[in-house]
Formats: C-alpha cells, sequence, structure tokens
C-alpha cells in the first residue's frame, strides 16, 4: 500500500482546511517560485521525465503534450485548458480535487501555464459541479488575493484564472468539444488537424489538460521526477486516484499506486466484493466507456494502462465499478448504451444514429426479446460505429457492447432462451426516432 | 442525442429581465473573457436566468441573454437545446429531483429511488404534482458514483440514498424546509463509510512537509547552473550576439551593402585617382 507521506492528495476527503492556510501547511505553494525561475524548458523536461500520462483517459504523456506549445509567441496568446467537465459514469475523482484540495489545481495552472507561455487558464467545471465550481473559485480568488496569481503576482508571471462552467452535456469533456463551448457554443467536437496547440481556444494555440494531471505536476517537481517515476511499473507510474464503486462493501476514492493489483485495492480500500470475492461478476475499469473484465480475468489483473490493455479494456480514469452476480450484465451495459444515446452531439450520422439503434436492440436483449443472430449483427455495427466518427464518442459507445458481446455471449443467449420458452404476444414494432 | 424543443407559447411568460443584482453580476461575469468574445457567457448568464425563473429558461429569457451578448436568437436557443442541464418546460418551484440512473447509481438501486419519486411526485418525469410544487427525472451520471445513490436538487446533492431517506427528503421539500445535504449514511464524502484507511499519518498535516523535496533542490541547481553559464563566457556572448543581430535590424542591414560599395568604389577611385596623375595622360586619350 502506497505509504501516506507518497500521498499527493492529502485532503481528499475534506476532513482538513480546505482554504490557503491549510493548503500552505500541507505544502501546496512550496517553492512555486523557485520552479518558476528555473525555466520552462526545465519544467517541461521534468515533467518528461516524470513519466506523468494524462489523468483523463487516454494516458498521453504529459510534459510531451505541454512541448507541442509553440516555443516562440506569434502574436497570439497562448492558453491553458483544464478539463474538469467530469462525467463519465463510474467516474469522480476530479470532483474531490476540485472542493477538498483545490489549490493543488490553481499552483498546479500557473506552473503549466507557464511551461506552455500561457497568461490565462480557463477551467471547465461540469455544470452539475456547482458547490465543487464555487469551492474552487474561492480558491481561486484567496491565490489572487494572496498575489499568487494575477497581474504582477509574487511568482512573476502574469497569470489569470477563469473558472468556467457546462450545463450537462457530456462531449464537452471532448477538448475539442469542450473549447467550442468555452466559445459559447454547442459542444460538437472539431475536426483535428489542426489540432488545439496551434488552432485552439478564441484560434490561439491552447492545450487542454485534465484536473488531476494538472494538480498532482506542482508535487512532482518539487519532489523530483525520480520520486515520482518510482511509484508504480514502467511505463505506468506514479500515484492515482482510483474511484471504488458499485458492488463493494465500502465505495470509496483512494489515492493509490499505479500498477497496484485489482485484488489489493478492492480488498485494502472497497472492503471486499460484496458477498466475497468469489461472488464478483465483472468490472468495468475507468469508467462506462471501458469493455467489461470478467471475474476470470481478475485475479491477475494489474491497474495501469498496459495491465487492463492486457486483458483488452482500457484503464481510462481509474474508476472501477464492480459488478457482482446478483447484476443484470445484459441490463447494466444497456444502461450505458443509453447514457452514449442520452450523450451523443448529433454531428457524425454514425453516433447519431448508432448509439439510438444500439440502445434500442440492447433493450431488448435485456429483456430476451431478440434473435440470436441479431448478437452478430449488432457486434457488426458497432465495428461500424468505431473510427467512423469525428471524437472518440463513437468508439466509447462501441465498446462496451463489443465487451459485453465477447465475454458474455452465452448470458445474452440464454436470455433469449428464456423469453422465447414463454409464450409472449407479439412485440409491437417501434419506429427508429 | 436528446430532442428538446422549447415550452409551448402559452406557457412562455411575456417578457425576461436581470434583477439589478443578477445584472451587476452578468457584466462582470461577460468582462471575464477577452473582448469580442462575450459569446463564452453565455452558458453562465442562462444559468443565472435559469435560477432567476425558478427552475427554466423561457424563450424570452433566452432572447435576453442573446440580446445581452450580441449574438442572434438562434445561436442562444441552440445552447439552450443542446445543454440538457436547461429545463425547458417549468418544473417543480420548491424542488426539481434529478434522479443519477446511470449504471453505477442504477446497480446501487436508483430504480428504487424513482419509484418513491413516481409515488410521491408525478408517475412521468418532468411532470409537477397536484400541488405544483414538486417534479423530477431522471439525469445521466451526475458524478457522484462512489456515493451512489444519488439525487441532485440545484446544487444540493443527497448521496448514499435509500428509498426510504429519500421519501423523507422528498417530504421536507414538499414542506418548504432544507433537508440536510450530502452522504445520508454517516460518513463525511468519499472516504470508506468504515473509517478512514489512509490519511492518518499526523505528519501531512503539521507543516512537516514543508520545505522538502529533492526537485525543489534540483530546480535550485538548475538556476545556480543557468546563472553560472550566463556569467562564465562574457566575452563570446556579445560576439556572437552582435553578429547575428546585425541583420535582422531593418535600419545598418540595408545601409550596409551601400556603404561597402562606397568604399570599395572610393577604394578603386583612390587607386585612379593616383594613378590619374601619376601617369602623364596622353593629351589625345583625354579628349576621346
Amino acid at each position: 500500500m502506497l505509504a501516506d507521506k507518497d500521498r499527493i492528495f492529502t485532503n481528499i476527503y475534506g476532513y482538513q482546511d480546505w482554504g490557503l492556510p491549510g493548503a500552505l501547511k500541507r505544502g501546496s505553494w512550496d517553492g512555486t517560485k523557485t520552479i518558476i525561475d528555473a525555466g520552462r524548458d526545465w519544467i517541461i523536461d521534468q515533467m518528461k521525465a516524470s513519466g506523468l500520462r494524462g489523468r483523463g483517459g487516454a494516458g498521453f504523456p504529459t510534459g510531451l503534450k505541454w512541448s507541442f506549445m509553440p516555443k516562440q509567441s506569434d502574436g497570439r496568446p497562448h492558453y491553458l485548458v483544464v478539463n474538469a467537465d467530469e462525467s463519465e459514469p463510474g467516474t469522480c475523482k476530479d470532483r474531490e480535487i476540485l472542493r477538498h484540495d483545490p489549490h493543488h489545481l490553481v499552483e498546479g495552472c500557473l506552473i503549466a501555464g507557464f511551461a506552455m507561455g500561457a497568461h490565462a487558464a480557463y477551467i471547465y467545471v461540469r455544470g452539475e459541479f456547482i458547490l465543487e465550481r464555487e469551492r474552487l473559485q474561492a480558491a481561486v480568488d484567496q491565490a489572487y488575493e494572496a498575489r499568487l496569481i494575477g497581474k504582477d503576482n509574487v511568482h512573476g508571471w502574469d497569470f489569470d484564472i477563469v473558472v468556467h462552467h457546462g450545463a450537462g452535456a457530456y462531449i464537452c469533456g471532448e477538448e475539442t468539444a469542450l473549447i467550442e463551448s468555452l466559445e459559447g457554443k454547442k459542444g460538437q467536437p472539431r475536426l483535428k488537424p489542426p489540432f488545439p496547440a496551434n488552432v485552439g481556444l478564441y484560434g490561439c494555440p491552447t492545450t487542454v489538460n485534465n484536473v488531476e494531471s494538472i494538480a498532482v505536476a506542482p508535487t512532482i517537481l518539487r519532489r523530483g521526477p525520480a520520486w515520482f517515476s518510482g511509484i508504480g511499473r514502467a511505463n505506468n507510474v506514479g500515484t492515482k486516484l482510483f474511484g471504488i464503486s458499485g458492488h463493494v462493501n465500502t465505495p470509496c476514492i483512494v489515492e493509490e499506486a499505479m500498477s497496484i493489483p485489482f485484488k489489493e485495492l478492492i480488498e485494502k480500500h472497497g472492503g471486499g466484493v460484496r458477498g466475497g470475492w468469489d461472488n464478483l461478476l465483472a468490472i468495468i475499469p475507468g469508467g462506462a466507456s471501458c469493455p467489461v473484465i470478467p471475474a476470470a480475468d481478475c485475479e491477475e489483473l494489474i491497474m495501469d494502462f498496459d495491465g487492463c490493455r492486457a486483458v483488452k479494456s482500457s484503464f481510462g480514469t481509474a474508476g472501477v465499478l464492480v459488478m457482482d452476480k446478483q447484476t443484470d450484465i445484459i441490463r447494466a451495459i444497456a444502461r450505458i448504451s443509453y447514457f452514449f444515446r442520452h450523450e451523443s452531439c448529433g454531428q457524425c450520422t454514425p453516433c447519431r444514429e448508432g448509439t439510438g439503434w444500439m440502445w434500442r436492440v440492447m433493450d431488448r436483449m435485456a429483456e430476451g426479446r431478440a434473435q440470436k443472430r441479431e448478437i452478430d449483427l449488432l457486434l457488426q455495427v458497432t465495428t461500424q460505429i468505431e473510427g467512423h466518427t469525428i471524437c472518440a464518442l463513437g468508439d466509447a459507445a462501441a465498446w462496451p457492447v463489443q465487451g459485453l458481446i465477447r465475454h458474455f455471449r452465452p448470458e445474452i443467449e440464454k436470455r433469449i432462451d428464456q423469453y422465447s420458452a414463454n409464450p409472449h404476444s407479439d412485440p409491437v414494432p417501434v419506429a427508429a426516432e | 442525442m436528446s430532442v428538446r424543443r422549447l415550452a409551448p407559447k402559452e406557457l412562455q411568460p411575456e417578457s425576461f429581465a436581470f434583477t439589478a443584482e443578477n445584472l451587476a453580476w452578468a457584466e462582470k461575469t461577460i468582462a471575464k473573457y477577452p473582448a469580442g468574445r462575450q459569446a463564452s457567457a453565455v452558458i453562465p448568464l442562462l444559468m443565472r436566468a435559469q435560477e432567476q425563473a425558478e427552475g427554466w429558461v423561457s424563450e424570452p429569457a433566452m432572447r435576453y441573454v442573446g440580446e445581452m451578448l450580441g449574438m442572434p436568437p438562434i445561436r442562444v436557443y441552440e445552447i439552450a437545446t443542446f445543454y440538457t442541464q436547461f429545463q425547458l418546460l417549468p418544473v417543480g418551484k420548491k424542488a426539481h429531483i434529478q434522479v443519477c440512473g446511470t449504471t453505477p447509481c442504477m446497480l446501487k438501486g436508483a430504480g428504487d429511488l424513482m419509484k418513491v419519486c413516481k409515488k410521491k411526485i408525478h408517475p412521468e418525469p418532468f411532470h409537477l404534482n397536484e400541488s405544483g410544487t414538486l417534479s423530477w427525472e431522471e439525469v445521466e451520471c451526475a458524478g457522484a458514483c462512489v456515493n451512489a445513490p444519488m439525487v441532485q436538487v440545484v446544487d444540493e446533492v443527497f448521496e448514499d440514498l435509500t428509498p426510504e431517506i429519500l421519501e423523507g427528503i422528498i417530504d421536507a421539500f414538499a414542506r418548504g424546509e432544507k433537508p440536510a445535504v450530502g452522504p445520508q449514511n454517516g460518513r463525511k464524502s468519499s472516504e470508506p463509510v468504515t473509517g478512514l484507511r489512509v490519511l492518518t499519518s499526523p505528519e501531512l498535516y503539521d507543516g512537516s512537509m514543508v520545505g522538502k523535496g529533492a526537485g525543489l533542490a534540483a530546480a535550485r541547481e538548475a538556476i545556480a547552473a543557468r546563472e553560472a553559464a550566463a556569467a562564465q563566457p562574457k566575452p563570446a556572448e556579445p560576439a556572437a550576439a552582435a553578429a547575428p543581430s546585425a541583420p535582422p535590424k531593418s535600419d545598418p542591414a540595408p545601409a550596409k551593402p551601400p556603404a561597402a560599395e562606397a568604399v570599395k568604389a572610393a577604394g578603386n577611385a583612390d587607386s585612379e585617382k593616383p594613378s590619374k596623375p601619376v601617369a602623364p595622360p596622353p593629351a589625345g586619350e583625354k579628349g576621346n
């Protein structure tokens, strides 16, 4: 288990003062001026050396991302945009940073902004997080008051932070949709290229980072990349906020070492699977878009990017959803299909039509009111959505269904048999929307 | 995607305007964004309009916000219909209960919570109860999965619910009270309900973590090394800096080649000049 002294978010449960005095005592804003004085290239080199991979789900190396920003401004301002539009089912880690440890994020914004030549940061908080947004704004105000940020601050780098918010659209977690939304438009993703590092917010060079990626940066720089990269295994280093939800005895958020065995995570922090380890049916390891992992693969599962990929799933945001044997797995995945149908922005036809189509078929399959040949048809349609849309929402909608068919096809077939074994009146045909 | 339409005409109010307090807030909010980018404030302003109008956005409110931001009405309608947090129909004035129904909450009993809502408020979502004060809907993930199941009422979040507790909460709202927010099972936030398993070391909170860090030492070394490098090869630096700095400077750069030519010409002239008087000029040549 990770030692307490190696934890970055020491107030993640809100037992201590979230404000500036408490944050200072816990080590925030310690030596920030020294870090900034060491220079932009030094910071980026350290971040690269730390091996930090983005915490928003895709796992792109953070230092490398920062280095994509133009070295010299061509007259356009640079922007840092922080993605706090945390909306993926199973993921609720950033909420705890925003409401209980906001100064990590505020300090991270300044350092990251400096490293990419930005004088302004926009933090896009999801609309539902109202108290979290107010807490973050209060922390930003404290930082302005103490002249830690703002014009002529003590760090010698003029820096403004604007706390912005959305209004309940999951798609705004996609970086270009987030930029569109921030510009006051519908959150529909942009085609790339041009990438945001060249043409982003207001047409200016922009980097979009997840809350956790930015919030861990100050501590990494303070303690050194060797400390961070010494935790976890190669290519998957550092500490990570894990969310454990679903059928465990004590659901919680916990900061743990990357590459922690799944079993250890659940037994130590989740209090064990409800009804015991043998009652485990399957998990979704990192938010709803990650394919389901059956219990057999959970035995030896290592919770990191490579570990989850080895079992054909994805580490995502490390929001683990545990399902025990009392779960109706088909219904659970059908609900995820409904979620993606609801959240598709409607821009690309394969996603707009496909997510609704998949949900309608999944809904029937959860009942058993389907033909067995439709399973293969469904699988085929998922592959026609996947990779054929502007953003990854189409992929994200397809993967859970693919995962279900891959691991639980007999379950679906059993459900269909049960349904057809009982007399039913002919179903009323339902037209597509 | 969800298809959402504006409320029918008969439900729309005549007009909408911000209160003085909200107007001042709106002006401050617009000023946060760069000049000419005031459209960025559309979501915050619409949200404030929704709060002011008892929980929903009317068509006049959208037009009002559009005029304020210099946006055509259709652009604001787009925003209001795209983002599902905007309610396009009147909702319960005392409470509009949003039950998270996505998989993590569903597995923990969100279905039972919705049964409570159906029983106590209305069998259908988005419908007002008999007294017209309460309504409910199922929302997509509200981002409190480790505290499932949960409901949200504007900015108040009720987590770790059971159907019985939700009944009590709905009754309290119906009476016009403010029920206690947060987890309903005794925990403070997202820690295990059985108590803290981590973050129990006192040295995390007594200030002894401050001032330590190999990274800071490395940063100081980097600064020192840079300063030393800047101090040492001083003679080399001006020379190196002067050479490339000459061409970009527009004034001396074009001046130089003509100057050099002038010198060259002068040199030639000089070499010619003495040659001319030295060599006795044949008279005939000069005349040619």
